[in-house]
């Protein structure tokens, strides 16, 4: 018999938002299964709850939903990146047994352990009003034709799954800043593009005019670096910019 | 007599109505609600964005007849029904089809980036069971896009004020309240037995509180969980449809649980490789030297055996979930014939499902977001290698009971307080957490649909109850909702002193690892007695688990604990629901009984809970009555088939699913149900 491979995780641990002095790190080790992922190694966590040193510990708490990285639940930061636990394959990153250090996001209000509290990212979305203000449910035959080339520029601009990654990763965003961060105005530019989310594309520029809005950024890129979904964010931020400053320079005349 | 405003109460207090689950159908009756003027709270486990649903796929059915190939809601109508195996009430499916093409146009006004046509209409294409391009899609994230549509709507409405009948600003009050990361425990019951609002628990700070609601809807989705691993996400536990069936709520055709065929094999989830890739193309096929050593690719076209192409030739890798999944697991389990692992010099539990022969290009635009979940989790490139797949557990056709009116036409009457009612009065239910539109065996792409069209059904199902009920919750003395709350607050203290000796989390792998392996693809008897057993066993040692953690904050272990008791309910049903059913019929495969039986088992199956205060029992019922609105409604277990007639599946026959609505059914299968043979058997 070979002899039992271990993982060995090292997690960032707090009881809660107010409780430093339960801040603390503790390390596990857990038998490794082939196509494990960090999402599968908490579970064993949960199943034995025990530190490498012995010590019996409440399970480790996290966010999950999909674990097919398309509910962007939970988003963590390992080895230093930020990035969804369920991709992230054991054998990709520590391929010769080192140790993995997970922790929660920084840029959000802790709950406890690796949870954080991202309802922030939802109130943007509704300062931006991310929506096609629809008439209603009932039938009204089909929506706007669309060009297949209209169709594949919004597509992947829809598929931002609110993780976080992005605020995590941009300098501007953090405390002392209220910075709206890349997501939302990425949604502006997917509701700005639709035939009829047009039609009010300048309320939601005006809501990225102000302290906080699109202007803040600095264009260091990280955001693009670190969005799972491979979102072209850096081309969205200049593409709202260049649009709010045509709405800053001919808005008032279309009013 | 029926309160004077929907709005507001006699006493002026604003009158609100509870949903509970934030997917597809649930988003939909809040919409639904909110146009109809009823404000809403809405509670989820998880922030509603991240909802199961963001997980579908492949796509959402509506026969439109963009290809010109004559398809119609009728032939939808027809190949439901006859998908499903005949167990279905019929009249839904004929209200679901035929809204289907205005709910695919509605969520393209919603923004929705649905595939194009060179012309710039919807793209359509082809999903299991059915020979047409029915199937509208946004890449193969179809799911999440729905969701996103329908979650912007429910955001903009969390703007915006509640306005008397006048029109006059409710100050303070929004048409939505959201409850998210709140896990619902428990329905508030008045004196007459009617729902009055619920019990909930805040998952970040662990309080437990009652909300008064003039009805409540759950739209809580399906319960994969109790299978351990499967397609589904990892908070469908079936809980709220637990806790609403030991409330008293009616549990219906439980033992249908669908077994998806292609799904990558994983260590803490099974999955999906959605059916859509098989409806672009995708081939499924076993080397046919068993001890074949080559990669996939390299295995010459001569030397691969299509079977399902093979066998039925008029449906090919499209034939229904069910079927397909027999014939892989009869390839893998009986026949030994799954991929050879020359490292293990075992025959895997896997067959290949490829596409490298399709167009890249196509592949990259109506597949991507599939083919990348198997390149990120299995490490392979899909576009080169045949992606290795087996069954995994999808779907609930099963669920919580729920009533229709019917129509002159056929259809549902819009608006009946009856649709989508539970026989708890005041207590709705919509999407996979009811049993309604896919009796034995789903069809693919017809889930966000059913789900959709429930939300779109029970949402003004819901305001005609509201409106015509004499009381207002809001109006009710507080004193149930207090007794309630301590109800399930004394059960969750109960559940932090828990100090035996088991781990719930190892309880819950022993309970999926027998449900899994013997309660799904094939049933046996006396095997699902020893399945029984387990749970008796199982239910017994859950009394003896030690909590796993008394932190007051984002407590998971105790939350587990109470969910893995309602997982254990529900199981119960499900294999008790086998056990009973001596027939085979979609998803329910018994090799003992391989034929379809309509004249003992073409009925609902309906469970009610009983417990001695230790373990839970099932009374299985033929009949029953509730009441709804002051009108008994005498229900029985009959299946309304009366639009099309039941006849045996033929799928290896091209259009045999369609045959009726295309004026050609063989007249002498349909007048003789007896001979009715399977449900392809793996003989
Ligand atoms: C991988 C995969 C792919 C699929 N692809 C397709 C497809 O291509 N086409 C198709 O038609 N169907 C598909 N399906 C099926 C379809 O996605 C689901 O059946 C459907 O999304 C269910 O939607 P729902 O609204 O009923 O519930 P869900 O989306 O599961 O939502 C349930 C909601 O209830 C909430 N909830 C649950 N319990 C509680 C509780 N106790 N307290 C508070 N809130 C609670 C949850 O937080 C959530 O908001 C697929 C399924 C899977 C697993
Ligand atoms: S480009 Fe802008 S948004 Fe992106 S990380 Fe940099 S500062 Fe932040
Ligand atoms: S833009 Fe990308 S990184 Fe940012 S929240 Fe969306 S998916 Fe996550
Ligand atoms: S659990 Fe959904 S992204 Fe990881």
């Amino acid at each position: 018999m070979p002899e039992k491979r271990i993982v060995r995780i090292k997690v960032r641990r707090q009881d809660g938002p107010t409780a430093n002095e339960t801040q603390r790190w503790e390390e596990f080790a857990v038998e490794w299964h082939p196509q494990m992922n960090i999402i599968s190694a908490l579970m064993e966590i949960q199943k034995n709850p025990v530190t490498a040193d012995g010590k019996k510990v409440p399970p480790v708490v996290w966010e999950s939903c999909c674990l097919e990285e398309v509910c962007g639940a939970c988003t963590m930061i390992i080895n230093g990146k930020v990035r969804q636990a369920c991709s992230t394959l054991i054998d990709k990153i520590s391929p010769n047994g080192e140790t993995i250090t997970i922790e929660p996001m920084s840029k959000f209000p802790l709950v406890r352990d690796l949870i954080v509290d991202r309802s922030r990212m939802f109130e943007d979305l509704k300062r931006v009003k991310a929506w096609i203000h629809l008439d209603g449910s009932h039938e009204l035959g089909p929506g706007p034709r669309q060009s297949q080339e209209n169709q594949e520029e919004a597509y992947p601009l829809s598929r931002c799954m609110t993780c976080g990654c992005c605020l995590e990763a941009c300098p501007q965003v953090g405390p002392g800043s209220d910075f709206i961060g890349p997501a939302a105005i990425n949604q502006v530019r997917l509701f700005n593009l639709h035939p009829s989310g047009k039609m009010h594309a300048a309320e939601r520029l005006e809501a990225l005019m102000g302290p906080g809005g699109v202007a803040d950024c600095g264009k260091a890129q990280n955001c693009v670096e670190v969005c799972p979904k491979e979102i072209p964010l850096v081309d969205s931020i200049a593409s709202v910019s260049r649009q709010t400053t045509k709405h800053l320079l001919f808005g008032w005349l279309l009013k | 007599m029926a309160q004077k405003s929907s709005i507001v109460t006699e006493s002026g207090k604003v009158r609100r109505v509870i949903v509970v689950g934030g997917g597809l159908a649930g988003l939909m009756t809040v919409i639904k609600l909110c146009e109809a003027g009823i404000p809403v709270d809405l509670f989820s486990l998880v922030p509603v964005k991240r909802s199961h649903s963001v997980c579908a796929q492949g796509g959402i059915n509506a026969s439109v007849n963009t290809k010109g190939e004559g398809d119609s809601p009728e032939v939808h109508l027809e190949e439901t029904a006859y998908g499903g195996d005949f167990l279905a009430n019929q009249p839904p499916i004929k209200g679901m089809t035929y809204a289907a093409p205005g709910i695919v146009y509605m969520l393209d006004r919603m923004g929705v980036p649905f595939n194009r046509t060179p012309e710039g209409l919807l793209d359509f294409r082809r999903f299991g069971g059915t020979l047409y391009h029915r199937t509208a899609f946004a890449g193969a994230t179809t799911g999440q896009q729905l969701l996103y549509a329908l979650d912007e709507q429910v955001r903009r409405y969390e703007t915006v004020d509640v306005e008397d009948a006048r029109g006059v600003v409710i100050r303070g009050e929004k048409m939505v309240r959201k409850w998210e990361l709140w896990d619902f425990l428990g329905l508030v019951l008045d004196d007459e037995g009617r729902a009055r609002g619920i019990v909930a628990q805040d998952l970040k700070t662990m309080a437990i509180e009652a909300f008064r609601g003039d009805a409540v809807c759950l739209a809580t989705g399906g319960p994969g969980m109790i299978f351990g691993k499967s397609t589904n996400s990892v908070i469908n536990t079936g809980t709220a449809a637990s806790a609403a069936y030991q409330a008293g709520a009616c549990y219906a055709n439980g033992e249908f649980i669908q077994v998806h065929p292609t799904a990558i094999p994983g260590a803490d989830k099974l999955r999906l490789i959605s059916e859509s890739v098989r409806g672009e193309g995708g081939r499924i096929w076993v080397p046919k030297d068993p001890k074949e050593r080559r990669r996939g690719r390299d295995v010459p076209e001569k030397e691969r055996d299509y079977f399902l192409e093979a066998k039925y030739p008029g449906y090919g890798n499209l034939v229904p979930r069910d079927i397909a999944s027999r014939e892989l697991f009869l390839k893998c389990f009986h026949e030994g014939r799954g991929v050879f692992n020359p490292k293990s010099g075992k025959n895997e539990l896997e067959v290949y499902l490829d596409v490298t022969h399709l167009p890249k290009d196509l592949l990259r635009k109506k597949l991507a977001g599939v083919l990348e979940i198997y390149e990120k989790f299995v490490g392979e490139d899909p576009y080169e290698n045949p992606m290795r797949i087996f069954p995994a557990v999808h779907y609930s056709m099963g669920g919580l009971w729920v009533d229709f009116e019917k129509s002159a036409d056929g259809k549902l009457v819009v608006g009946s307080p009856r649709n989508q009612a539970t026989n708890i009065p005041g207590l709705y239910a919509a999407g996979e957490v009811d049993y309604q539109y896919h009796g034995a065996n789903r069809l693919g792409a017809n889930s966000l649909l059913s789900c959709i069209y429930g939300g779109m059904v029970a949402g003004p199902a819901i305001a005609s109850y509201v409106k015509n009920l004499k009381t207002s919750s809001f109006d009710l003395k507080s004193s149930i909702f207090d007794k309630a709350a301590k109800r399930e607050q004394d059960r969750y203290d109960a559940i932090l002193k828990m100090d035996g000796k088991e781990n719930p989390y190892v309880l819950h792998q022993e309970l999926a690892q027998v449900m899994l392996r013997d309660c799904t693809i094939e049933r046996h008897n006396d095997v699902l007695d020893k399945v029984i057993a387990k749970i008796d066993e199982l239910e017994d040692r859950w009394h003896d688990i030690g909590v796993p953690d008394t932190t007051p904050r984002a407590n998971q272990g105790a939350q587990f604990v109470r969910h893995l008791r309602n997982m254990l309910v529900i199981a119960r049903v499900i294999a008790t629901g086998a056990r009973n059913r001596d027939e085979s019929r979609g998803a329910h495969y018994k090799p003992d009984f391989k034929q379809r039986d309509d004249e003992n088992w073409l009925r609902t199956t309906m469970a009610f809970y009983q417990t001695d205060g230790k373990r839970s029992a099932v009374n299985f019922v033929r009949s029953f009555d509730y009441t709804m609105l002051d009108k008994t409604i005498h229900v029985t277990d009959a299946v309304d088939v009366s639009l099309v007639k039941p006849r045996p599946r033929r799928y290896e026959q091209a259009g045999a699913a369609s045959a009726a609505a295309k004026g050609a059914v063989d007249g002498g299968a349909a007048q003789k149900p007896k001979e009715q043979s399977t449900t392809a058997t793996a003989e």
